[in-house]
């Protein structure tokens, strides 16, 4: 079965707090001093998702998708050493700061350029603006069944069989296919891939399609958040009430803060 | 004439809370000119009414029985006919299930961007302006909409419900809008329990990397032992397998908000912020003074935690 993987770098969310900046004026994130960019965490699970289904289905191919700067093909990269067959990077100076409309739009219309696919896999969220949009907008986009949040996820090549992770329990669910699923980190682990995989992915050629390969004019890209305006962007003030517990030794500083969690009817 | 639109939601048996916090973030909109409070639930018109004793101005029983799968490709038609109904320019919903798949299919089945998990929302200029918290919540964003239609899912607990006044009155209607979703429900279950659920524990006692070793853990199951609660770790922790990944905090792991969060040795990345921010009252017991976490708790303790936290068990043993 043919299947198509969405992935995202994003600044890596073990960022110490104190290291995160923003440029208010430009209203955008400082990248953090010696902190290198990551794959989204749910990413791996979705190409991990992917590369059972295929050998599960009897083969196939897995094309890997991300929208981003440059430094993007790392995070390609990382999908095809754990076992992807292809990468496409969308790349176009129009696309700094699009929203999540203008994202799901650009990415539809590379779907539909790749061309024949089964299923299309993302991460449920990304964990820098932490949406989880462009999943189900880009089943609204395409016209196919969307299945988001999947702990698990079968397949005969002609459905999906998901079990979604719901608030308060889960859902099984069945969609034809064509469809498309969001992964969750209750998948489970990715595997990792072995330094003679990342030796070969590093040999791989990405593709590099731009606005006007995917043939998105003007109004739909090129004015950054065109659909939904970032009027703002800062560090909120961490209004810190902190009451540092006081004492000469552990012991003592112990001994204070069980006697203040017993009066605030905390133990 | 612009108007408000609320998805409200049903639960077991009633209407799950967040609907009422909904239609309050409705009113504040109202009353800063966005128009009347229509307010949509999937059951009757008797739940309808409820809606309306909470503060919306009009209610429909959306009666199809396609939304009772809770999926939003169900919904879409009937929220669809109840905007045009309403004239409702502003559509609010839950981050829920439901509003997580109905937001993003909703704007853009009508060409505009949706904001999801919003905190806060304004009118400015006649127009929604709504905040989110972004980057783990390091940060706090601000949109607006450029298309006519303005969607947004709220965080539960952003607004508080108004009282239920039966006095108030307002007109109730009925839709069978709906359709029968692409994607079918087998079955549903509920999330099992075995022993204290982490998600479920009134008391949370985590562990991070500063720990500095995976022995430490039996220190923190100790304490929770005794304050029956539930023992976390950070992704730090439970990468480099010093704590079994299903007891991780954070965004690619559990989400907590016990009463008591007591952090061992975390400094607060967004990556664990994410799981506990929700938390009632944070324990930072932590070495450096000047960690996240410590800032962020109501108690601090800045010490070495082999020392702090035998000794912490030994006076909680004493206070019985």
């Amino acid at each position: 079965m043919n299947i198509i993987v969405c992935v995202k770098q994003i600044p890596d969310p073990e960022t110490p707090a104190a290291s995160f900046k923003v440029d208010e004026a430009a209203k955008k994130v400082i990248p953090a001093q010696g902190i290198a960019p990551v794959v989204n965490p749910f990413d791996p699970q979705a190409t991990e998702a992917a590369l059972r289904l295929k050998d599960a289905t009897g083969g196939g191919k897995v094309t890997v998708i991300s929208l981003g700067a440059d430094s993007a093909r790392d995070a390609i990269k990382h999908a095809l050493a754990m076992g992807a067959d292809e990468g496409v990077l969308l790349s176009d100076p129009s696309f700094d700061g699009i929203d999540n409309f203008q994202t799901a739009v650009a990415l539809s219309k590379a779907i539909e350029k790749v061309g024949e696919y089964d299923l299309i896999l993302a991460g449920r969220s990304a964990a820098d603006w932490d949406m989880g949009v462009v999943p189900a907008g880009l089943g609204q986009l395409l016209g196919i069944p969307v299945v988001t949040i999947a702990k698990a996820i079968e397949s005969d090549g002609s459905s999906v069989k998901v079990e979604r992770v719901l608030d308060d329990g889960f859902q099984s669910v069945e969609a034809p296919l064509p469809a498309v699923v969001s992964v969750s980190n209750e998948f489970g682990e990715p595997r990792y891939p072995q330094l003679r995989q990342i030796m070969l992915a590093a040999k791989k050629t990405v593709q590099v399609w731009s606005a006007a390969d995917l043939g998105l004019g003007a109004d739909e890209t090129g004015e950054p958040n065109r659909w939904l305006p970032l009027e703002a962007l800062y560090v909120p003030k961490v209004e810190s009430n902190v009451e540092i517990i006081e004492g000469d030794t552990p012991e003592e500083k112990a001994h204070n803060l069980a006697l203040k969690l017993r009066a605030a009817k905390l133990i | 004439m612009p108007g408000i639109l609320v998805i409200a939601e049903p639960n077991e048996g009633g209407i799950a809370p967040v609907s009422f916090e909904l239609i309050a973030a409705a009113r504040q909109l109202s009353s800063e000119g966005a128009g009347n409070v229509t307010a949509l639930i999937a059951g009757s018109e008797a739940e309808a009414q409820q809606l309306i004793a909470h503060g919306a101005d009009a209610a429909i029983a959306a009666t199809n029985p396609a939304l009772k799968t809770g999926l939003g490709e169900a919904y879409l038609p009937a929220v669809q006919a109840a905007i045009e109904s309403s004239g409702a320019d502003i559509v609010l919903m839950g981050q829920t299930s439901l509003g997580r798949d109905l937001g993003p299919a909703l704007a853009f089945a009508n060409k505009t961007a949706v904001a999801m998990d919003c905190v806060a929302l304004a009118i400015a200029g006649g127009r929604l302006r709504a905040t989110r918290s972004a980057y783990g919540g390091n940060a706090r964003a601000e949109v607006t909409w450029k298309a006519p239609l303005q969607v947004a899912t709220v965080k539960a607990k952003s607004f508080d419900a108004l009282e239920a006044d039966s006095a108030r009155s307002g007109s109730v209607s009925t839709s069978d809008a709906g359709a029968d979703p692409k994607v079918k429900v087998l079955g549903v279950s509920k999330a099992e329990s075995t022993g204290v659920r982490l998600e479920d524990a009134p008391v949370v006692v985590s562990g991070g990397r500063g720990l500095g070793d995976p022995s430490a853990f039996g220190m923190l199951e100790e304490l929770t032992g005794l304050l029956h609660g539930a023992t976390g770790a950070s992704r730090a922790a439970c990468d480099l397998g010093w704590y079994p990944p299903s007891q991780q905090v954070g965004l690619t792991g559990k989400t907590v908000s016990p009463d008591l969060y007591i952090a061992v040795a975390i400094s607060g990345a967004s990556q664990h912020m994410a799981g506990m921010a929700g938390s009632k009252n944070i324990v930072a017991i932590n070495k450096d003074a000047d960690a996240n976490m410590v800032k962020v708790s109501k108690f601090a303790v800045v010490d070495d935690y082999k020392k702090v936290v035998p000794a912490l068990i030994e006076e909680i043993k004493k206070l019985g």
